[in-house]
C-alpha cells in the first residue's frame, strides 16, 4: 500500500538529509508503529506519506514514495486526498471550519462527493467514533480528546484507504486516548485502513501495532514489535519487565504479561518496594482552602483544600478539562478565587510570612512560585538562547550566567546561538524549566511536562525534578503519563468534575483505579509494585535476580 | 411563531443581505437619530438570535470600534479639520499653512458645529461598521464559505482565514501575557506590548503554516481539469468585474462625478463578474455538505432589510418635491434633529428579524438542560 524506494530527502535550510536511502513496504491493512527520538524526522517522514514532504515544505526529495500506485512525485497532497487522510499533530490548528458537522463533511465537499453520500457518511462517522452528541458544538469548545476524535472523523468520510497520525494521544488522558486507540484498532479490523502514526509513549500503543517502524539518524528500520522492542532501548516498562524476568516469548501486551508473571510475583511476595519518604516534618509552601474557581457561571473547581509540603514531587491527575490546569493557575494567582484563598509560604532567613499570590507583584511572585507553561515557548522572546538566559538571570535577579550554567547542565547540547523556538520540544521544556528555576521558587508547578518528549528527554527530566526536589523545592505537575507519575511522584492527587477525588501517596492511589495503574502494578497486581527499578531492587537485596 | 420553528442556522446569505441594506441605508443619512435607530435594531436582533458560538461573541467587539472610529473621527477634526460655524468653544494654539493647503487646518478655533458634524459623520462610520458586526456574529463565518459560489472559493477561503485569525491572535495574546507574569515582568505600557509582539505572531505564523498543510491534504483546491487559459479568463473576468464595481460605486457615491460613471459601470462589473463566476463554477469538483434551505424566514429577513433601504432611499428622492425631508436626512448642525414617522416605521421593520427568524440550534449541553427544565415543568 505504502512504498518507499531508497528516498533521501533534504530540507532546503539544513545541509544534511533528514531522510537518508529510506526503502520500505507497508502492506494493506497493517497498523504500522513509527518510533523515534524527538527531531529524527518522524514528522517529515509522515508527511512525504501524503506528499506534504516535499510540496508543500520545499526541499529535495530523491527516490519515490508510491501510495497504492500513484507516486507522490506526480501528485500534490490535495489530488492524493481521497487516498491518504492525514491528521497533524496539534487537531486544532488544522480545523477548517467552526462545527463539527462542517468539519467532517470538508474534506468530502473538496473531493465533489454527491449530497446523499455525504449525509450517509457523516451520519456512520459519528457514530463510529462517539460524536454524535457533538454533532452542532464549536470546535473551540471542545476538549482536547474530542478533538482529536473530531481530526480523526474529519479525515475518515473521505474513505481513504491509508491514516496518518501524528502523535494522535500525545495531548490525551489515559482514557480518552484508550477510546482514539480503540477506534483505530476497529478501523483496522473492519474497514481494513491502513494505518501509520507515530508516538512517543509506546506503553499505550505498541500492543496494537502489527509493525514498528524504527527512524534513528534518518535510516529506517522495520521488525515486528516484540524482536523490535527487544533490541530498542526505547521500550514501555512491560518490554524492561519481560527482559528482567527473562521471558521468552517477550509479552507485548499487558494480558500476555500477566499470564508469564505467577513466577515473579512469587518471588516477590515478601518484599514491598522502597519509596522516597518525605520527612513528616517538611516545611508546608502553600496551602489551599475552600478554594472555588469558575469562568463565567461554569465552576471549574469547588471546595479544593490541599497542603504542599516541602521535598514533595506530587502528579496531579484527572481527565482532560477536570480543572488541572486552572488549579496551577489559581496558584501562581492568574485566576482570582470566587471563594476561598490560597496561601504561600516562604522561609526568608529563619523569617516566615506568607502571601496570596494574586496580591503579589509579579516581581515577588517569581521568587514564591513559578510555572512551566504547557507551550513552554510561550515564556521565550529573545531571538537565541543566550540572549534568553541573560534576562532571565535578570528577571530573578541572580548573578549573571546563572541560568545559562542551569542550562549547561540539563541540556548541554544547546548551543548559545539557536533560536529559542528552533530548539526540539524537549529542549524548549528544559529551557523553559531553567528559566523558572533560576528564580529558587520553592513552589515549582509544570503543566503537562512530558507532552512530546523521547523515553531519553523523559528520564532526564525525572532526574532533574528529583534532584529539585531533595533540595526543598515542591513539585506539582499537572500529566496524564502515568509511567511517569510512578516513577516520580511522591503523592498524587486525582481531580474529577471540580472535585478533588483521591489524594494519597501515589502507591495508593494510582493502584486502586486501572486507568491511572501504571504498566508494572497492572501485571503484578496486587501487590503494590510500580517501576521495573523498584522490582529490580527488590529482587537485588533478595538476591533472587539468577533465579528468575 | 418563533416557538413553532425548529432551530436552525439562518441562511447566513440572508443575514447578511440584511446587514448590507441597513449599512447603505445609514450611508444615506447623518441624522443621528436615525442612525441611533439603526444601531439599536442591530443589536436587538443580535441579542435575540445570537448563538452560542464563539463568532457569536463578536458584536461588542464591533460597538467598541464603532466607538474608536467616532473617537478618531473627532479627534481628527479637532487637530486637522476646516472649522465651520461660529459658535467657537476653544481656540487652539495654531500653524497658518500655506494657502495651496485650503481646507487643511492645524489647530486654531474649534467650533460646535465642526465638532458636531465630525461626530455625525463619524456615527455614520461606525453605524455601517456595527450593523456589518451584528451580521459577522449572527452568520458563522464557515457557513458563508460554503454560500460562496465555487469559484469564489478560494477568495473566501482567505477572508474566512482572516476572520478567524483575529479571535486567535487575541486568545495568544491574552495567555503569553499572562505567562509574561511568570517571568516577573508587569509590562505596562508600549515596551511590554512590543515584547508581546514576537511570541504572539510568531504563534499565528506557525499556525496559519499548520492550516494551510491541514487545508492542502485534505483536497482543498483541487480542480476537475482546468486548462490556463481557462484559469486565465475567469481571473481577468474577475479582476475587471471588481475595478468595474469600484469606478461605478465611486460614480454612485460622489456628487461630483459624470453622470455616466454611476449606474451602468456598476451593472458592467456586475455582468463581468456573473460571468467569471459561472465560467469559474463549472470546472469545480466542489459539493456543498446540507446547503442551507432559502425558506420564507430568508425571504422576511432580506425583505426586511430591503424595506428598510427602501424607505431611506424613497425619502432621499422625494427631496426634490419635499424640502423638509432634507433636514430629516442631513439636520442642520445648530438646531437639535428631528425624527420623522418614516424612521421609526423603518427602525420597526428592522426588527422584523428578532422574531422572523429560527433560533440558532443551541449546543448539545444546553439543549440537554432544556429538555431537563422541561421535563420539570411537565
Amino acid at each position: 500500500m505504502i512504498h518507499f524506494d531508497q528516498v533521501t530527502f533534504t530540507y532546503p535550510t539544513s545541509p544534511a538529509p533528514v531522510l537518508r536511502d529510506i526503502s520500505a513496504h507497508i502492506a494493506e491493512g497493517e497498523l504500522a508503529l513509527l518510533v523515534g527520538a524527538t527531531g529524527s524526522g518522524k514528522t517529515t517522514l509522515l508527511r512525504a506519506i501524503n506528499g506534504l514532504v516535499p510540496h508543500f515544505s520545499g526541499g529535495h526529495l530523491a527516490g519515490s514514495v508510491t501510495i497504492d500506485g500513484r507516486r507522490t512525485q506526480d501528485y500534490p497532497p490535495r489530488e492524493l486526498a481521497d487516498l491518504v487522510g492525514f491528521v497533524p499533530q496539534d487537531p486544532m490548528s488544522g480545523f477548517v471550519t467552526d462545527l463539527v458537522e462542517d468539519e467532517l463533511a470538508y474534506s468530502m465537499e473538496s473531493l465533489g462527493v454527491d449530497q446523499q453520500t455525504m449525509r450517509r457518511r457523516v451520519e456512520e462517522t459519528l457514530d463510529l467514533l462517539g460524536l454524535s452528541d457533538l454533532r452542532n458544538r464549536a470546535l473551540r469548545t471542545l476538549s482536547g480528546g474530542q478533538q482529536q476524535r473530531v481530526a480523526i472523523g474529519a479525515v475518515l468520510t473521505a474513505h481513504p484507504k491509508v491514516l496518518v497520525l501524528d502523535e494522535p494521544t500525545s495531548a490525551l488522558d489515559p482514557g480518552a486516548a484508550e477510546e482514539v486507540l480503540a477506534a483505530l484498532h476497529r478501523l483496522v479490523h473492519d474497514l481494513g485502513v491502513t494505518v501509520v502514526l507515530a508516538e512517543h509513549r509506546l506503553e499505550r500503543v505498541v500492543q496494537y501495532a502489527d509493525s514498528i517502524l524504527l527512524l534513528k539518524d534518518g535510516q529506517l528500520s522495520i521488525a515486528n514489535p516484540s524482536s523490535a522492542m527487544a533490541e530498542s532501548p526505547i521500550a514501555p516498562p512491560v518490554i524492561h519487565l519481560g527482559k528482567l524476568a527473562g521471558w521468552s516469548p517477550l509479552p507485548i501486551s499487558i494480558r500476555d504479561a500477566r499470564r508469564c508473571a505467577g513466577p515473579l510475583r512469587n518471588a516477590l511476595v515478601d518484599q514491598r518496594p522502597r519509596l522516597r519518604a518525605v520527612p513528616h516534618s517538611s516545611p508546608v509552601i502553600a496551602t489551599v482552602t475552600d478554594l472555588e474557581v469558575g469562568y463565567g457561571r461554569t465552576p471549574v473547581l469547588s471546595d479544593i483544600s490541599l497542603q504542599f509540603n516541602a521535598g514533595e514531587i506530587i502528579a496531579l491527575m484527572g481527565r482532560n478539562g477536570a480543572g488541572k490546569s486552572t488549579l496551577l493557575r489559581s496558584l501562581i494567582g492568574l485566576h482570582t478565587p470566587e471563594h476561598g484563598k490560597v496561601r504561600l509560604d516562604l522561609v526568608t532567613q529563619g523569617a516566615s510570612h506568607s502571601a496570596d499570590p494574586s496580591e503579589l507583584n509579579s516581581r515577588e511572585l517569581l521568587h514564591h512560585v513559578g510555572l512551566v507553561p504547557q507551550e513552554p515557548s510561550d515564556l521565550f522572546e529573545a531571538q537565541d538562547v543566550a540572549q534568553e538566559c541573560r534576562n532571565s538571570d535578570r528577571d530573578a535577579g541572580c548573578t549573571p550566567g546563572t541560568t545559562r550554567a542551569l542550562l549547561a547542565l540539563m541540556a548541554p547540547a544547546i548551543v548559545d546561538s539557536m533560536h529559542p523556538r528552533d530548539l526540539s520540544d524537549g529542549q524548549q521544556m528544559l529551557l523553559a524549566l531553567c528559566i523558572i528555576v533560576a528564580a529558587k521558587p520553592p513552589l515549582l508547578l509544570l503543566d503537562e511536562p512530558t507532552r512530546g518528549l523521547d523515553y531519553p528527554t523523559k528520564t532526564k527530566l525525572v532526574d532533574i525534578l528529583r534532584g529539585l526536589a531533595d533540595t526543598g523545592h515542591c513539585v506539582v505537575m499537572a500529566t496524564h503519563d502515568v509511567e511517569l507519575v510512578a516513577e516520580l511522584a511522591t503523592r498524587v492527587i486525582i481531580l474529577g468534575d471540580t472535585e478533588v477525588v483521591a489524594d494519597g501517596p501515589t502507591v495508593d492511589v494510582v493502584t486502586g483505579s486501572p486507568m491511572f495503574a501504571p504498566q508494572v502494578a497492572k501485571i503484578l497486581a496486587p501487590q503494590p509494585w510500580l517501576t521495573v527499578g523498584q522490582v529490580h531492587d527488590a529482587l537485588a537485596r533478595a538476591n533472587k535476580l539468577e533465579d528468575l | 411563531m418563533t416557538s413553532r420553528m425548529r432551530p436552525r442556522w439562518l441562511h447566513p446569505m440572508a443575514w447578511w443581505a440584511w446587514a448590507l441594506c441597513l449599512a447603505a441605508a445609514a450611508t444615506r443619512v447623518t441624522n443621528p437619530l436615525l442612525l441611533l435607530l439603526l444601531i439599536a435594531a442591530a443589536a436587538v436582533v443580535v441579542a435575540a438570535r445570537k448563538p452560542d458560538a464563539p463568532w457569536g461573541k463578536s458584536f461588542e467587539f464591533f460597538l467598541i470600534l464603532g466607538g474608536l472610529i467616532i473617537g478618531i473621527r473627532v479627534v481628527f477634526q479637532v487637530l486637522f479639520g476646516a472649522s465651520t460655524g461660529n459658535t467657537v468653544l476653544v481656540t487652539l494654539p495654531g500653524i497658518s499653512l500655506p494657502t495651496w493647503m485650503s481646507g487643511l487646518r492645524l489647530g486654531g478655533p474649534i467650533t460646535l458645529e465642526s465638532l458636531l458634524g465630525a461626530f455625525y459623520d463619524g456615527l455614520r462610520l461606525a453605524t455601517i461598521a456595527i450593523v456589518i458586526g451584528a451580521a459577522n456574529s449572527l452568520a458563522s463565518p464557515g457557513k458563508l464559505l460554503k454560500a460562496m459560489p465555487a469559484a469564489l472559493y478560494e477568495l473566501g477561503v482567505s477572508i474566512v482565514v482572516a476572520l478567524s485569525f483575529i479571535p486567535q491572535l487575541i486568545t495568544d495574546f491574552v495567555r503569553i501575557r499572562d505567562m509574561r507574569r511568570l517571568r516577573g515582568r508587569n509590562d505596562r505600557g508600549m515596551r511590554g506590548y512590543v515584547s508581546l509582539a514576537i511570541p504572539v505572531l510568531a504563534g499565528a505564523l506557525d499556525r496559519s503554516i499548520n492550516l494551510a498543510a491541514s487545508m492542502d491534504s485534505r483536497g482543498y483546491g483541487r480542480v476537475s481539469n482546468q486548462s490556463t487559459s481557462s484559469r486565465r479568463i475567469v481571473v481577468g473576468l474577475l479582476m475587471a468585474s471588481i475595478v468595474l464595481v469600484m469606478v461605478g460605486l465611486y460614480g454612485l457615491f460622489t456628487t461630483a462625478a459624470h453622470p455616466f460613471l454611476g449606474l451602468p459601470i456598476v451593472f458592467m462589473g456586475l455582468v463581468a463578474g456573473g460571468a467569471s463566476l459561472w465560467r469559474g463554477s463549472r470546472e469545480r469538483v466542489r459539493t456543498v455538505y446540507r446547503p442551507d434551505p432559502w425558506l420564507l424566514p430568508e425571504y422576511l429577513v432580506t425583505g426586511s432589510g430591503l424595506a428598510v433601504l427602501g424607505i431611506f432611499l424613497w425619502a432621499e428622492l422625494r427631496v426634490v418635491v419635499n424640502i423638509k425631508l432634507w433636514e430629516q436626512l442631513h439636520p442642520s448642525l445648530d438646531s437639535w434633529p428631528s425624527l420623522p414617522l418614516w424612521g421609526i416605521a423603518a427602525f420597526l421593520i428592522a426588527l422584523i428579524p428578532a422574531i422572523a427568524s429560527p433560533r440558532p440550534p443551541s449546543n448539545s449541553s444546553s439543549a440537554r438542560q432544556t429538555n431537563e427544565r422541561e421535563v420539570v415543568s411537565a
